[in-house]
């Protein structure tokens, strides 16, 4: 199955020249131009991966992700930044960030962090099953 | 006078490394545009080799994307080399709607993530006066900062030069709520040794929803 991608960026040539190349490697491409349109788009659907620009008006990349993490926490954000800075990137791993990138972005390697993001988000999203099924099977007593 | 000489060019260090670091984040988002058309041109050439063939009209519209690109980076470098060549000189003739068109563009980003968007409402003529541009602009910046804080419920700030008695003014519109400005502008010590230097006045209008920047024809 392909992976399901959301683009989050303020610079509307970006986003749609960054999708293109994406749907042509197969993946499925959502795009949003602010946090708050990413923030819709999070509570419709489930995203393998968020691609999130740092610097963004109104409401910045960081911000953005401790509220997705919020609606979704098993999705991977990996950042991509013009200026990537080690205070940054150390603040958005902590944070549990999967990767951080600069911008421009080497597409080979871009497509193989999705590919991990997959697998890292199925990989939680089993785990919350069990635990789910496991607390339920203690509360009957089994 | 030597504190506020220390002061100024202080401040005017801080004003020029910021609108600097903006600009290279501006440039920086025009090469990653064109890194990625670039790319998905390399993309295509794959895709022929296997055998997919290329819409002509895609390729058309990519080489028109670029070239947006290109044209859009030149805008930022032209404002950049603007803002540059304003310290060129401590003393020169200028028009204020010009330089107040260069601050909009300057702003452009730091506006955007305030969710504000600056308006320059252009006069007919040039509004002329002699003065230190780039020391101008650094006080413009900071009127500009402390109107952004103050835009209206439409969060839009209208900017507008025009000539007044002695001199020219630039006035600052569709604020609310401003603050009166006995103190001066925050930083207020910077902001006075500024107004100081440029013989320039700033005040706020009696209903608190227009700020005005006012200068001398000449600052001797």
């Amino acid at each position: 199955m392909a992976e399901k991608v959301l683009i989050v960026d303020d610079d509307k040539a970006f986003l749609a020249i960054l999708s293109e190349r994406m749907q042509n490697r197969g993946m499925e491409v959502s795009t949003a131009a602010s946090a708050a349109e990413a923030m819709k788009l999070l509570g419709k659907e489930t995203f393998d991966a968020v691609l999130l620009d740092l610097m963004m008006p109104e409401m910045g990349g960081i911000e953005a992700f401790q509220i997705m993490r919020r609606t979704q926490p098993e999705v991977q954000v990996i950042f991509l930044t013009g200026h990537p800075s080690v205070t940054k990137g150390v603040e958005a791993m902590k944070l549990g960030a999967m990767d951080f990138l600069p911008k421009p972005v080497d597409m080979n390697e871009l497509s193989e962090k999705i590919k991990q993001a997959k697998a890292g988000r199925m990989i939680l999203a089993d785990r919350r099953t069990q635990d789910k099924i496991k607390k339920i099977l203690t509360d009957k007593g089994w | 006078m030597t504190q506020n000489a220390g002061m100024i060019g202080q401040a005017g260090l801080q004003f020029f490394g910021k609108v600097c670091a903006s600009i290279s984040h501006d440039i920086k988002n025009v090469l990653a545009v064109i890194n990625e058309n670039a790319g998905l041109l390399e993309d295509f050439c794959l895709m022929t080799e296997k055998g997919r063939p290329i819409d002509p009209g895609r390729l058309k519209r990519l080489a028109g994307d670029i070239q947006e690109q290109i044209r859009r980076g030149d805008r930022i470098v032209t404002g950049m080399n603007r803002f540059a060549h304003s310290a060129d000189a401590p003393s020169m003739d200028v028009d204020l709607s010009e330089l107040t068109d260069l601050l909009a563009a300057l702003a452009l980003r730091f506006a955007a993530a305030r969710g504000v968007q600056v308006h320059v409402k252009r006069p007919l003529g040039a509004v002329r006066i002699t003065t230190a541009p780039f020391v101008l602009l650094n006080l413009m910046w900071l009127c500009l900062d402390e109107a952004m804080a103050s835009a209206g419920s439409d969060r839009t700030v209208e900017l507008a030069a025009e000539d007044a008695v002695d001199g020219a003014r630039l006035r600052f519109r569709r604020l609310q709520g401003l603050k009166s400005m006995r103190d001066g502008l925050p930083p207020a010590d910077v902001s006075m040794a500024l107004c100081s230097y440029l013989k320039a006045e700033v005040s706020s209008g009696p209903d608190a929803t227009e700020m005005a920047l006012l200068l001398p024809k000449s600052r001797g």
